[in-house]
C-alpha cells in the first residue's frame, strides 16, 4: 500500500518539472485548464453527495429536533423542541430491550458470519474439483432478494407447518415456536441473518487469502509447521487488514438490518426481536399515526453508532500504516 | 497564478452552488409527476389502494369513464394500502396531493387532522344516503371528510365437513362458551379448531376487536375486566391447542390459507374472502362473531373512503366532486362493490346486492351492526390505542405477560 502511494505522489511532480523548461509560457495556462477540469470532475460528485447524503442527513437531524405531528408535518410549522425527542426515546420502555437486542444481534451475527466465512474461505482456498462451483452455490443467499429469503425463512420456521419443526418432530424433539415465542424470536432472526451474511464474508476473505503468496506457506512447510500453525502464524496475521474491513462493513450492514426482522417477526412478539432499525421504522411508519420525530431520533442514534465504528476503523488502519 | 487559481475556485464554487440549486428545483418539480402539478388542468389524478387491478380491469375503466363524463382525463396510481397514508401526507406536505384519494377508513381521521382533506361542506359531496354507522368512520368534530365506497367486516367462516365429523351443530354455537365447547369437540375429533390473525399490526387489532367489543369492553379503557376476559379467551384457545401458535404471525391472508387447507373448523375472516371461499372446494357457512353472552358482537368496519384532498387551486374541487359522485352513484357502486367483494354503503344498493346474491345477506346484516374503529370520537387517538392493543395481544398470546398485565401495560402506555 505505502509503496504505491509514494509512486503516485512522485509522478505529477516529475511531469510538471519535465514540461516546464520546454514550454515556459504554456506552463502558466496549463494548471488553469487543469483546475477547470478538476472542478468539472468534482462537480458531479459534490452534487451527488449534497443531494443524496448531506441534504437527507440534514433533514433527518431536523426531523429529530422538532415536534412533528401529522398536522405540523403537512403545514411545515413544527416547533423546534431541541433534544426532547431524544429524551423521550431514551426514557421509552422499548429503549433498553432494543439496545440490548441490537448489540446481541450485531455481535452474534458478526462473530458467526466471520468465523463461518473464514472457515469456508480457507476450505475453498485449497483447490479441488468443483471448488468454484460449490463456492458459487454458497453465494446464492447473497444474490436472493431479501424479501424472498426472509419469507422462506419465516415459512420454514412456522410453528405449525414449518419444515424445521417437522424435522425436529421426526427426530423426536417437540415443536419450537421459533417466531412466536419471546425467547426464540431473536435467535431465529439471528440464524437467518447469519445465513445471509456468510457469503459476503466468504467472498471478501477468499480474495484476501489469494493475495497471500504461496511461497510463505512453502517456507513454513519446510520449517515443519503443521496446518494449524500455518493458519495461526501466516494466514490469520496476513489477513488482518482484510478481516478489519470485512468486520467493519459487516458491522454497518448488520446494525441497519431491517427487512429480515420485519418480514419474519415485525420485531415481536412483545418487542422480543426489536432492534433500533425496526424500532425506528415502527415509530415512523408502522402505525397509522406516524411519529416522525422520535423515529428520526432513533435513526440518528444508529447513524452515530455506525460513524463511531467507522472512525475507530480509520484510527486502527492509520496505526497499522504507521507501524 | 495564486490569485487566478483562487478566483477560479470561487467561480467554480459558485457554479457548483448554482448547479445544486438548479438540480434541487428541477427535482422538486420533477417529483410532482404523480401529483397534479405536472398534470395539466385537463388531467385529474386519482390514488387508490387497489394495486390488484391493472389498466384493463373494470375498476380502471370505471375511473376513466367517470373522468370522461366530467370532461377530463384520469391519471390513476395504485398504492399498497399500508403505504398510502404516508404517501398522502408527503404529497400534501409538498402541496402535491391527488385530486381524488381513496383511502382505508381508519386513516381518514388522521389525514383530516393533518388538514389534508376537504370537508363535505367544502366539496359539496352528498352523503345523505350512506348508512350512518359507516359514515361515522369518516367524521370527526362534527365534520365529514368523504364518503365510503364500500364496506366489509369480519365474520366466522366454518367448514361444514369438519363440524359434521366432530359432531357439532352450528346452531348451538351462540356465545363464547358454546364456541369453545365446539372447538374442544373438533380437537377431540382430530381436526384443528380456529384460525385468526393476531399479527403485530393494525390487522391484528382489526381481528381482535369483535371479541373485544363482544366482551363489552370499550377502547377508552384497555385494562377493563371485560377486556381481560376477551384476551383470556384467545389465550386459552392457544393454550388448549384450539388455535395454532402461528396466529401470532398470521396475516388475514395466511390465516385464510390455513382454513382453505380444509383442516380447520372455523376461521375469522372478512367479506372479501367470499370469492375465495367458493373456490376452497368444501362446503362452508358464515355466522356473525358471537358476543360473550350470546348476541352478535359488533365487528369493526373495513373498506375505503373516497376523499377529495385540499388543493392549492380550489377551482379543481367542482370537477373532483363530479368524479366522486359518478364513482359512488348507485349503478357504479353496485359494480364496484361486486368486484371488490364489499358490501355497499347505502341501503338501496345493499338491497340490490342481496337480490343478486343471497349469500351476502349475513354480511349485509353484519355491516349494519358494525362499528367504525375511529368512531365514538376517538379519531386520531385510535391509532395509538390500536398499537398498544395489538402489542398487548402479542404479549399475552406469546406468554410474555398475562392478559391482565399486558392490558394494564397497554392502558398506561396510551395515557
Amino acid at each position: 500500500m505505502s509503496h504505491t502511494t509514494k509512486v503516485s505522489h512522485r509522478r505529477p511532480v516529475r511531469l510538471a518539472s519535465g514540461a516546464a523548461p520546454t514550454a515556459p509560457p504554456r506552463a502558466r495556462r496549463r494548471p488553469t485548464s487543469q483546475q477547470w477540469a478538476a472542478w468539472a470532475f468534482l462537480t458531479p460528485v459534490t452534487l451527488y453527495l449534497v443531494l443524496f447524503y448531506a441534504y437527507p442527513l440534514y433533514r433527518n437531524i431536523d426531523l429529530s429536533l422538532r415536534n412533528y405531528t401529522v398536522r405540523s408535518f403537512v403545514q411545515g410549522d413544527a416547533p423546534f423542541t431541541g433534544l426532547a425527542n431524544y429524551r423521550n426515546v431514551l426514557h421509552d420502555p422499548t429503549f433498553a430491550p432494543a439496545l440490548l437486542h441490537t448489540v446481541v444481534f450485531t455481535s452474534v451475527c458478526l462473530v458467526f458470519q466471520y468465523a463461518i466465512g473464514l472457515a469456508l474461505a480457507v476450505f475453498f482456498n485449497q483447490r479441488f474439483r468443483l471448488s468454484a462451483t460449490l463456492r458459487a452455490l454458497f453465494l446464492v443467499p447473497w444474490l436472493l432478494p431479501l424479501i424472498v429469503s426472509a419469507s422462506t425463512w419465516s415459512w420454514m420456521l412456522n410453528s405449525d407447518s414449518g419444515v424445521v419443526n417437522s424435522a425436529l418432530h421426526a427426530v423426536g424433539i417437540g415443536p419450537v415456536n421459533w417466531l412466536t415465542a419471546p425467547g426464540w424470536s431473536l435467535a431465529s432472526v439471528i440464524i437467518a441473518n447469519i445465513w445471509i451474511g456468510v457469503p459476503f464474508n466468504l467472498v471478501v476473505l477468499h480474495s484476501g487469502l489469494q493475495s497471500i503468496p504461496a511461497s510463505l506457506y512453502e517456507a513454513a512447510a519446510l520449517d515443519g509447521a503443521n496446518a494449524w500453525q500455518r493458519f495461526r502464524r501466516i494466514t490469520f496475521p496476513l489477513l488482518r487488514p482484510v478481516s478489519a474491513i470485512t468486520l467493519l462493513l459487516g458491522l454497518v450492514y448488520t446494525l441497519k438490518v431491517f427487512d429480515i426482522i420485519w418480514i419474519m417477526t415485525k420485531g415481536g412478539p412483545a418487542d422480543s426481536s426489536t432492534t433500533f432499525a425496526t424500532w425506528s421504522y415502527q415509530l415512523g411508519f408502522g402505525n397509522m399515526l406516524p411519529a416522525f420525530g422520535p423515529g428520526a431520533a432513533v435513526g440518528n442514534l444508529l447513524v452515530v453508532a455506525a460513524l463511531v465504528f467507522g472512525l475507530v476503523y480509520i484510527r486502527v488502519q492509520r496505526k497499522q500504516g504507521l507501524s | 497564478m495564486h490569485s487566478s487559481v483562487r478566483g477560479l475556485r470561487l467561480t467554480a464554487a459558485t457554479v457548483t452552488v448554482l448547479a445544486v440549486a438548479g438540480t434541487a428545483t428541477a427535482c422538486s418539480s420533477g417529483s410532482g409527476s404523480t401529483g397534479n402539478k405536472a398534470a395539466d388542468s385537463g388531467t385529474y389524478t386519482i390514488w387508490d389502494p387497489y394495486p390488484q387491478f391493472d389498466k384493463s380491469s373494470a375498476w380502471a375503466k370505471l375511473l376513466d369513464a367517470c373522468g370522461t363524463k366530467a370532461g377530463v382525463k384520469i391519471k390513476r396510481t395504485a398504492f399498497d394500502t399500508s403505504d398510502l397514508s404516508n404517501k398522502a401526507l408527503l404529497a400534501a406536505q409538498q402541496d402535491n396531493s391527488a385530486d381524488v384519494l381513496i383511502v382505508d377508513n381508519p386513516v381518514v381521521s388522521t389525514l383530516a387532522e393533518a388538514g389534508v382533506l376537504t370537508t363535505t361542506e367544502d366539496n359539496k359531496l352528498d352523503t345523505s344516503k350512506v348508512d350512518a354507522n359507516l359514515l361515522a368512520a369518516g367524521q370527526s368534530d362534527g365534520k365529514t371528510y368523504g364518503t365510503p365506497i364500500g364496506a366489509n367486516t369480519l365474520g366466522l367462516y366454518y367448514n361444514k365437513t369438519v363440524l359434521k365429523q366432530a359432531g357439532v351443530d352450528i346452531a348451538t354455537v351462540k356465545d363464547w362458551k358454546s364456541l369453545t365447547a365446539a372447538l374442544a369437540k373438533v380437537k377431540k375429533a382430530g381436526k384443528k379448531g380456529i384460525t385468526f390473525s393476531a399479527i403485530g399490526t393494525e390487522e391484528g387489532t382489526f381481528q381482535f376487536l369483535p371479541w373485544y367489543w363482544g366482551s363489552g369492553a370499550q377502547l377508552t379503557a384497555l385494562d377493563s375486566d371485560q377486556a381481560v376476559t376477551a384476551l383470556t379467551l384467545w389465550k386459552d384457545w392457544l393454550k388448549n391447542g384450539y388455535a395454532p401458535n402461528s396466529v401470532l404471525n398470521n396475516t388475514q391472508t395466511t390465516s385464510w390459507q390455513e382454513f382453505a387447507s380444509g383442516d380447520y373448523a372455523f376461521s375469522e375472516n372478512g367479506t372479501w374472502q367470499l370469492a375465495n371461499a367458493a373456490k376452497a372446494g368444501f362446503d362452508y357457512g358464515v355466522i356473525p362473531v358471537p358476543a360473550a353472552d350470546g348476541a352478535s358482537a359488533s365487528a369493526p368496519t373495513g373498506g375505503e373512503f373516497v376523499t377529495i384532498p385540499v388543493q392549492g387551486k380550489t377551482d379543481r374541487y367542482a370537477t373532483s366532486q363530479k368524479i366522486v359522485t359518478c364513482l359512488t352513484s348507485t349503478d357504479n357502486l353496485l359494480n364496484t362493490d361486486t368486484t371488490l367483494s364489499y358490501v355497499a354503503p347505502t341501503s338501496e344498493v345493499q338491497g340490490k346486492q342481496v337480490a343478486a346474491n343471497a349469500e351476502l345477506k349475513p354480511w349485509v346484516d353484519a355491516v349494519k351492526a358494525a362499528k367504525g374503529r375511529t368512531s365514538d370520537d376517538l379519531g386520531t387517538k385510535y391509532p395509538k390505542i390500536s398499537e398498544q392493543l395489538w402489542k398487548a395481544v402479542q404479549s399475552a398470546l406469546s406468554g410474555a405477560q398475562s392478559p391482565k398485565d399486558a392490558l394494564a401495560a397497554a392502558q398506561s402506555a396510551v395515557k
